[in-house]
């Protein structure tokens, strides 16, 4: 790090500052999506699909629109002559099934939730009352739920034109491993179940959008990850210019992936905005969120895992298959979790072999998509279920297991099995600094002493890699316009503040907070004198957003050396004004010194001369005092991090309830730029880690009708249930790029749910009972599998 | 999740409720706290043509304990009602109970009485109000009458309360100082509804079980009295670990449990097993 504030106490690059939109999110003086209103709006309320599969045989709309306060019902057929279908196309999937999509149902509908007419209405009350009055007739069609039977014979077809549900297929073998399996000593089994569910924001999915027809602009604003994203598709779908699109995000109340979609019923309420020269609102309440949101995971996977007589793992081999609901969701494609829950599999061990094998099918349940930490938990959970399994099969420690196979190339980067590049690991590191954080000894005697009188407890581990920051590659090369890049526009104002603009999303998690920390570094101002702009696509370079933990590693990095080309430009502007030497000055606090530290001039006069009495300076200096900077990592596709995660549970012996008593978190994800805001990322991902294993679960019957309409049926994890999550740090910087960060959003939930898993078997293991493999770890089940005999001895 | 239109009515007593309720009948719906109503509106489950908001209603907020025992008007909030009874007797069975139902926030707006005429099953107040012999009082165009609460609650969100009565109150007699009580049930989550749970009290004289009252909640479409199991433990010691057995067993077989998608009649079973030690062990201790 060529900077000498890096590390001192000037430093904000490593100091803990709670966020400054903290305070007026605090005060309830937020900026949601539904606080922000335009004269002569309407709203929004969809007839979403009763059943999972029907085609439509009439929609009669007359009735509701000449229901009260109405101003328009609309149906697909009203919408296409400004708008298009679309289909999910990626080349990073060979062969991905695309049917095509529309805003509005077109015919048929595929699932419960899916949106068949749009209400639009002086409120939203009035609206809800003429979606009862639209006549609708419809012939259910057979549907298909269960994932494991979408590809039998018999099954009903999700997209008859298709003809079969598969919607892509992952394959993938290293090495010799049937050679491997015929070799071990020890091999393990499991069939593990992970069923959907979802990320419900705070505040939900929402958006606003107004059509000037004098000037042809649609201005959207809109609670979403990625504003430039939806401008671009946007753009696409209604045959607009990006210039004639304009989508701003304000405050965004959590997105956690549900928000980095284009939706079909935000893409219906665009085009109604259009059609009708009149702004219209929708936000979805709690049951369309639950119903339509897209929903994450749903996987089944059949694994094994081989190790030889000395405890070391030779091979994993794994058969999966995902159920992505009815569509492959746009733009990104559902596919990206199966491909990550496949690559990962078995990623923070060496192993000479192994074999991957999923299926990816439709249903007629609503679309899945990238969810927080995408695919890395359902590989967390089955690598390290299957390594504590052949650790109690081995009667040994389950972290001896670990330590002895992790893969850790030291200074230099290797491949894993499944072919992720890694390197800047600190496996052993960490497993190090967790021993000491839990202070294990300790805590096993007072596990043991616990368990003699009577308590049914069960401690787990589960060691993680995270792939971060993906890199241009990735959609780049699938020929989806996906943004991995990030770009910072920074200048000075006319006082010496900064006013800066960042083409990333901040949802809550503090990336304005530390990005506003690396521009005070990397220029020499006080944090408070730096504004920052984000969600703006009018005024803000395009760029990425929030996705895959940037944050830091991309949106950090841009961030520097924007920082760093202001800097100079500041310096430059100094020198001439002061005729010395630039390389003689330095900017400190807002202020130019020199060697000695004694102030030449504020940064403020600076701004000002430069602003106001430019003449001032000498011929043929014309200073800028603003930059940008467009930051594209040009190595490594992502970033990996890693760390390890402990659970202490208790589990109730008479009714199957399990209580986590506290959880240990060891991560690295580089050089934490505020470590407060990083610690409260992994809490807060473990948190959601904890809800997929202990109550979250988006239910349909056999039949695929959806069965959890309300947060009354749908499980949320809330403080009362949750425990103590102890966060440790180790810093290997990443060497690739200058301030080395990784990224540190998404790592809390990769493991959590994996450390319960294992901390729940430990438990049942503990009292001779069954094993479970299933999440969410319901007291049915658990119940069930501690009075299950048949493993006892 | 807007509430379909109706027309919002506010009357100022008791008799003048009364009245609009005789006149809109099964058309009108009482809003007291709200904290069902509110989000069955807003959910569109339910969709009355007039909403009869009884809070300018004073005399309904009344509370009072004496030596016959608690009653609470129909404006009492689950709070209010939760402090007065905790001060009286800190192990009553409404004490043990209340903190259970919602969270804080809610039970500062939901009232007791509401809580029993909405008549949820899987709600605890409506079990308590059977276990205690509580009374539920009915104001109607022909005057007052009361009911105990095992007539009252007759099936799923369904009372003996007629279209044009209104609950005023409750009234839960004062047992002897001999009685024990017991609360407990299974939830996932905190403040969530219950999966199952138990309401119950004993007389023990002498350490022995003189008569007893076990009120099972989450197991059927109302509060289900386990009869079999109130007999098999009536006259036993409260240690005798056999009739414990033999209580057991009778639940095991008396309670016809709904089935539930979510957790099952067995699993049900064995949770109301685990709920009668759990009670039998609460009785045991010193109250």
């Amino acid at each position: 790090m060529p900077d000498r504030l890096l590390g001192s106490t000037e430093a904000q690059i490593g100091a803990s500052r709670p966020r400054a939109r903290s305070r007026a999110l605090l005060a309830g003086r937020g900026r949601y999506l539904d606080d922000i209103n335009l004269p002569r709006q309407v709203h929004a309320a969809f007839l979403r699909s009763p059943v999972p599969a029907a085609v439509i045989d009439r929609l009669e709309v007359s009735a509701a629109a000449r229901s009260p306060g109405v101003v328009a019902v609309l149906t697909w057929a009203d919408l296409a002559p400004v708008c298009q279908a679309w289909r999910t196309l990626s080349a990073a999937f060979p062969g991905l099934a695309a049917p095509e999509q529309t805003p509005l149902a077109n015919g048929r509908v595929t699932s419960v939730g899916e949106p068949i007419a749009l209400v639009l209405a002086a409120s939203r009350a009035l609206a809800e009352d003429a979606v009862a009055a639209i006549e609708l007739d419809w012939r259910e069609r057979p549907a298909v739920g269960v994932a494991t039977a979408a590809l039998a014979a018999d099954a009903p077809l999700v997209h008859p034109e298709l003809g079969s549900n598969l919607a892509w297929r992952f394959a993938a073998e290293t090495g010799d491993v049937a050679a491997a399996f015929a070799s071990a000593a020890t091999v393990v089994e499991e069939r593990f179940v992970f069923s959907r569910h979802t990320g419900v924001t705070l505040e939900p999915r929402g958006i606003l959008a107004a059509f000037e027809p004098s000037e042809g602009r649609l201005e959207v604003w809109a609670s979403h990850q990625m504003p430039h994203q939806l401008q671009l598709h946007l753009g696409e779908l209604l045959e607009l210019a990006m210039s004639q699109v304009r989508v701003t995000a304000s405050d965004v109340g959590g997105g956690f992936g549900v928000k980095m979609h284009v939706y079909p019923d935000e893409v219906a309420v665009c085009a109604a905005a259009r059609l009708l020269g009149r702004p219209v609102k929708f936000v979805a309440d709690r049951l369309e969120s639950l119903m339509s949101d897209i929903h994450a995971r749903e996987h089944v996977i059949e694994a094994r895992l081989a190790v030889d007589a000395e405890g070391r793992l030779l091979a994993i081999d794994a058969k999966g298959v995902q159920g992505i609901g009815s569509h492959s969701v746009f733009p990104r494609s559902s596919t990206v979790e199966t491909l990550m829950a496949m690559r990962t599999l078995g990623a923070p061990y060496g192993l000479a072999a192994a074999r991957a094998q999923a299926d990816v099918v439709f249903q007629n349940k609503a679309m899945t998509g990238q969810y927080r930490s995408v695919g890395h938990p359902i590989a967390c959970a089955v690598t390290e279920r299957l390594v504590d399994m052949a650790a109690r099969a081995r009667g040994e420690d389950p972290l001896a297991m670990r330590r002895r196979n992790y893969l850790e190339p030291g200074d230099g980067r290797c491949r894993t099995a499944l072919g992720l590049e890694v390197f800047d690991l600190s496996h052993v590191a960490c497993l190090d600094r967790l021993e000491a954080l839990m202070g294990l000894p300790a805590l096993r005697q007072s596990v043991a002493a616990r368990r003699q009188a009577g308590e049914v407890l069960g401690l787990g581990f589960a060691a993680f890699v995270e792939m971060t920051a993906t890199g241009s590659e990735v959609y780049g090369m699938a020929g989806v316009p996906v943004a991995a890049a990030d770009t910072i526009q920074l200048a000075v104002e006319p006082d010496g503040s900064l006013k800066a603009s960042a083409s990333l999303s901040e949802l809550g998690q503090g990336t304005d907070e530390g990005l506003v920390q690396v521009l005070a570094d990397a220029v020499g101002v006080a944090p408070e004198r730096i504004g920052l702009e984000m969600g703006r696509t009018a005024s803000g370079p395009h760029g990425g957003g929030a996705w895959a933990s940037r944050g830091a590693a991309i949106g950090g990095e841009a961030a520097w050396h924007a920082g760093r080309k202001l800097r100079g430009q500041i310096l430059a502007a100094a020198a001439a004004l002061l005729q010395t030497p630039a390389a003689a000055l330095d900017l400190v606090a807002g202020c130019i010194v020199d060697a000695q530290r004694h102030e030449r001039i504020t940064l403020a006069a600076l701004a000002r001369t430069v602003h106001f009495a430019g003449h001032e300076f000498p011929q043929g200096t014309l200073p800028q005092l603003q930059v940008a900077h467009h930051y594209r990592r040009e190595a490594d596709i992502a970033i990996p991090t890693n760390g390890i995660q402990a659970a202490l549970v208790q589990l109730c012996p008479e009714t199957g309830l399990v209580r986590c008593l506290q959880h240990w978190v060891v991560h690295d994800c580089g050089r934490i730029i505020n470590p407060l805001l990083a610690g409260e990322q992994v809490r807060g991902g473990v948190v959601q880690g904890i809800g997929a294993a202990l109550f979250e679960h988006c239910r349909y019957d056999a039949q695929a009708n959806f069965l959890d309409g309300s947060l009354a049926d749908y499980l949320v994890p809330m403080a009362m249930e949750m425990p103590d999550i102890a966060v440790g740090h180790v810093e290997t910087l990443y060497r690739g790029s200058t301030l080395g960060a990784k990224g540190a959003g998404e790592a809390g939930t990769c493991a959590a749910s994996a450390a319960v898993l294992n901390a729940v078997n430990d438990a049942l293991a503990a009292v001779g009972g069954g094993r479970l493999a299933e999440i969410p770890l319901t007291p049915p089940l658990v119940l069930a599998a501690l009075n299950d005999r048949s493993n006892a001895g | 999740m807007k509430p379909a239109p109706f027309h919002y009515l506010a009357p100022a007593t008791v008799e003048a409720a009364v009245a609009l309720l005789a006149e809109h009948g099964d058309e009108a719906a009482v809003l007291a706290g709200g904290q069902s109503l509110m989000p069955m509106l807003a959910l569109r489950l339910t969709a009355p043509a007039i909403l009869v908001d009884i809070n300018r209603i004073g005399a309904l907020e009344r509370q009072s304990i004496d030596a016959a025992g608690y009653s609470f008007g129909a404006l009492v909030r689950h709070a209010d009602a939760w402090a007065a009874v905790r001060a009286d007797d800190p192990a009553h069975l409404l004490a043990r109970a209340l903190p259970h139902v919602a969270h804080q926030a809610i039970r500062h707006r939901g009232t007791i009485c509401g809580s029993l005429a909405l008549a949820d099953p899987a709600a605890e107040l409506p079990a308590c109000a059977v276990c205690l012999d509580a009374e539920i009082e009915l104001a109607g165009p022909a005057g007052r009458r009361r009911l105990t609460a095992d007539a009252f609650f007759e099936g799923l969100y369904t009372t003996a309360r007629r279209p044009d009565e209104l609950v005023v109150g409750v009234h839960v007699p004062r047992l002897g100082p001999d009685t024990r009580f017991g609360f407990d049930e299974v939830a996932r989550r905190h403040g969530d509804y219950a999966i199952l749970g138990l309401a119950a009290r004993a007389l023990v004289v002498d350490g022995c079980i003189k008569d007893c009252r076990l009120v099972y909640f989450g197991a059927g479409a109302r509060p289900v009295v386990a009869t079999a199991a109130q007999a098999a433990l009536k006259g036993a010691a409260l240690d005798d670990g056999h009739a414990h057995g033999r209580a057991a067993a009778a639940v095991m077989g008396e309670l016809a449990i709904d089935p539930d998608l979510r957790y099952g009649a067995t699993y049900k079973r064995q949770l109301a097993t685990a709920l009668l030690k759990r009670i039998i062990g609460q009785w045991k201790a010193p109250q």
